[in-house]
Parts: C-alpha cells; structure tokens; sequence
C-alpha cells in the first residue's frame, strides 16, 4: 500500500519539505553532518545558531543551484557547487559576526566549517541540480529544519543533564550535580548513539509501525560523489550501507593496485 | 624547541581531532573497521593536512595584504581540493607503490572536515609558518591514532551482541564516547611536561 503511493507521482511541495524533517531526518537517520551535530551542542543556543545558519545555507545554496542548473557542466559541477555553497557561508559568517558576535564566538571554527557539511553539498548534487528553484527551496528548508530539530533535541539533552540550564534558564533543582561529561566531547557521542538508538526504537515500535513505513531513499550514485566516504551505493539509509560495501571495495581496489603493481615488477 | 613539541604533543592528545575537537567524523565512523585501511587513511589525512597548511598560510598572508580576509574560506577550499587532486595525480604517475598504500584514499578527503578545519585553526591561533606545520602534522597523527585506536575496538564491538535498538551505528557512538572519555585523562599532561 504505501508502495503505491510513493511509486505513483510526483512527491508534492509539502512532501519535498516534510521529508527532512523526520524519516529522512539528515543527522539522526541519513548520519550526515555529524562533526557540527556533535561538536556545537553543548547548549541550546548553540544547536539552534548552528542549524539556522546551515539552513540559510541550504536553502540559498538549493535555490541558486537549480537556477544554474542548465548552464554548469556536469565535469565541473562539483567545484562550482562549493563554490556557491561558500559565497553563502561567507555571508553568513559576516552576518553573525555583525549581529550575533556571542554565538560567532561559540560557533568558532564550525561556523565556516558549514561549506564541507556533507548536508549541504548533499542536497546541492542529489536534489537542487535536478529540480526547479521552488522545489529546491521546499527541500532545502525541509532537510535545515530536520538538522535544527536534531540539534536542538540533543543540545536540549546535553545542557538539561550536562548544566542543569535550559536556554540559560537553571530548570534541574540545585541538589541534583550537572553532570559535566555531557556537555564533554564523551558525552556528545553517547547522546547522539542513544538518540539515534531512540528514533530507531520509536520506529520499529509495533504502535508506531503502521504510521511509518520504513521507506528507502531513492538509490541515487549521485549522493556519494558529495560524501565523504564516497561509498559508491548512493544509499546512506540501506541497511547494508555504504560503509560496510565501501570498506570492502576499497580493499579490492587495494588488492587490484597492488597485484598490478608485482605483475609490472615482474 | 620545546615549543614546538608543545604544540605537537598538545594537537595529538589533548586537542586530537576526532575525540576532542569532532572534525572527520564520517572517515572516522566509515573507515576505522578494517586495521589496513584506518592506517591508510590516517596516514593520508596526515599528509594533506601538512601540504594544505604549507599552501594556505602563505595564501593567508595574500589575503590579509590585500584586505581580502573574507574570501578565506572560499579561497581555501578550492585550493585543497585542487592540491588533493594534483597530489592524486603525482602519487599515481611517479609512485606507484605509494598509490596502493595510500592513494586510494585521497579523492575521500577533499571534502574533509579536518582538513579545512586545521588549515583554518591555525590561522585563527596565529601561529607562525614553522609552527603551523607542526600542529597540521600534529593533527594528522591525532587523526592516525584516533583511527589506530578505534579500529581495534571497533573489532571487538562488532563481536559484541548489543540489544536490538542499538546495533550498528548507536553502539559504534557509544563506544566512540568511551574512547574519547580516554583521552579527557590527557587534558593538564602537556602542560605539566612542557611547563607551559
């Protein structure tokens, strides 16, 4: 049933932009962008600074992309991707630091970081390259507010137990010790390993099973050429991802390179 | 000279790049299964962070001459993932051995996190040319043992038989915190042993 449904048409608008939300969620369920998610949200103000500026990015990023989809060729796209996608960081930089200078002084070195968020470049070759600017703005607002949602939910977690404040505000009463791991790099990768085991425990709950469908991602190669691990499967949500398939792939292609090389020694 | 150690030790253990400072997380989460490959990645993040840094700071030095600072990060990320694609191409051609080792890994770190990340840090610190190469090859071995490290847990965890929820990547995060929870033992060592 639900097969059907999404084989039948055209995603509509609110589709496109409600997919990012929640079941292709970019940090909790596509694992992409995780250096911002796990190194900026030590506290709310930080997660949600984070994942406003990236969705800035996106969506600018998307828009302008798929105006000059026709006219870039696809030999250099890449480049010329990255380099949109920094003239928009660069103007984000420059409006944080005029008008946010505390979060500018936050953010750091994560904030020009943005440009090499596989999210970003992502959503650029995946999506905006293939659709009109509408759609693209649809998707890129989508998929920043799925990344501001995660960010805020784990810097939420992070500052309640870690400082016992909410938004600067203290909510834990004073006799209960913040515990200061988890606003410590340790503490990140534990929330973040508990969250995604939560979303996956809400998923595959019998309650909850009819309401979500495990859908896949269309498989597209076209994802990989702006990952980092390049995987060569184009399915971040596959099971069997990527990482596993790339890791044995790039051992055979170590094998090959290195059985030509004795061959030739001979 | 002590110095310069400081700032080597200091980018390995205190300030490493994956468990302290979260940058190339996804070759840190994708790559550290296999012993082989976790080298062969490190070593090659290794390398392009020292010619990255050799290249941008002198590029930096350009900018700020002509008042051109917000042009930074553009500028800096066309040349790494041009100075990676050259380097590609050199290894391939004149050292083919190297290739087999090391190559392959290349085309995966133009889009690096870390590398943009140190290239950028040590300008923001302000260090100087010498200086700069000693922490980008600083955190390039930070990297390699992060990587070394984590590889061989990570043999273990896949043996491990966690609940149901938590298979695959929760279980590699969380036993990425207890790792990381190691070297937060190193943060004050530096200091004490340089007397900085």
């Amino acid at each position: 049933m639900a097969e059907k449904t999404t084989v039948a048409s055209e995603p509509t608008l609110a589709q496109t932009f409600s997919k990012g939300l929640l079941e292709e969620n970019p940090s909790l369920r596509q694992m992409l962008g995780l250096c911002p998610t796990l190194a900026v949200t030590t506290a709310v103000t930080n997660g949600l600074g984070m994942g406003m500026a990236t969705t800035f990015v996106l969506v600018c990023s998307g828009i302008v992309v798929s105006l000059l989809r026709k006219l870039i060729p696809s030999s250099v796209r890449i480049p010329a991707f990255i380099t949109i996608i920094a003239s928009f960081v660069t103007l984000v930089m420059m409006l944080v630091k005029a008008y946010l200078p505390a979060l500018d002084e936050a953010l750091g070195i994560y904030l020009p970081l943005i440009v090499v968020n596989c999210i970003v470049l992502g959503r650029a070759e995946m999506f905006a390259s293939k659709h009109g600017p509408i759609e693209a703005a649809a998707d890129g607002l989508g998929m920043g507010l799925g990344f501001t949602i995660s960010l805020t939910l784990m810097s939420a977690v992070r500052e309640i137990l870690g400082a016992g404040t909410f938004l600067g505000v203290r909510v834990l009463p004073s006799f209960i010790e913040p515990m200061i791991i988890m606003v410590m790099p340790a503490g990140g990768f534990a929330v973040l390993g508990v969250l995604i085991a939560a979303s996956v425990w809400i998923e595959e709950h019998p309650r909850h099973k009819t309401r979500y469908v495990r859908k896949k991602v269309a498989p597209s190669a076209s994802l990989c050429a702006a990952c980092p691990i390049n995987c060569g499967i184009g399915d971040p949500t596959d099971e069997q991802c990527a990482k596993d398939e790339f890791v044995e792939m790039l051992e055979a292609a170590v094998e090959a390179a290195r059985r030509d090389h004795e061959e030739a020694g001979k | 000279m002590a110095q310069y150690a400081s700032i080597l030790f200091s980018m390995i253990l205190v300030n490493n790049f994956v468990l302290v400072k979260f940058l190339g997380i996804c070759p840190f989460l994708g790559v550290s299964k296999k012993f082989d490959s976790a080298v062969g990645m490190g070593a090659a993040v290794t390398l392009v962070m020292v010619l990255a840094i050799a290249v941008t700071w002198p590029i930096q030095q350009l900018l700020v001459a002509w008042n051109l600072e917000y042009l930074q990060t553009i500028a800096f990320i066309l040349v790494i993932a041009t100075l990676v694609q050259l380097l590609e191409m050199a290894i391939k051609r004149f050292m083919p051995p190297l290739y087999t080792s090391l190559g392959v890994f290349l085309p995966l770190i133009t889009t690096n996190c870390a590398v943009l990340g140190v290239t950028i840090l040590t300008i923001d610190e302000g260090y100087t040319y010498p200086e700069a190469l000693v922490a980008g090859l600083g955190a390039g071995l930070g990297f390699l043992l992060a990587m070394v490290i984590f590889s061989g847990v990570r043999r273990r965890v896949e043996e491990a038989e966690p609940p149901e929820v938590f298979r695959g990547m929760p279980i590699t995060l969380i036993s990425a915190a207890i790792t990381a929870m190691s070297f937060m033992g190193f943060s004050g060592v530096i200091d004490h042993l340089f007397g900085m």
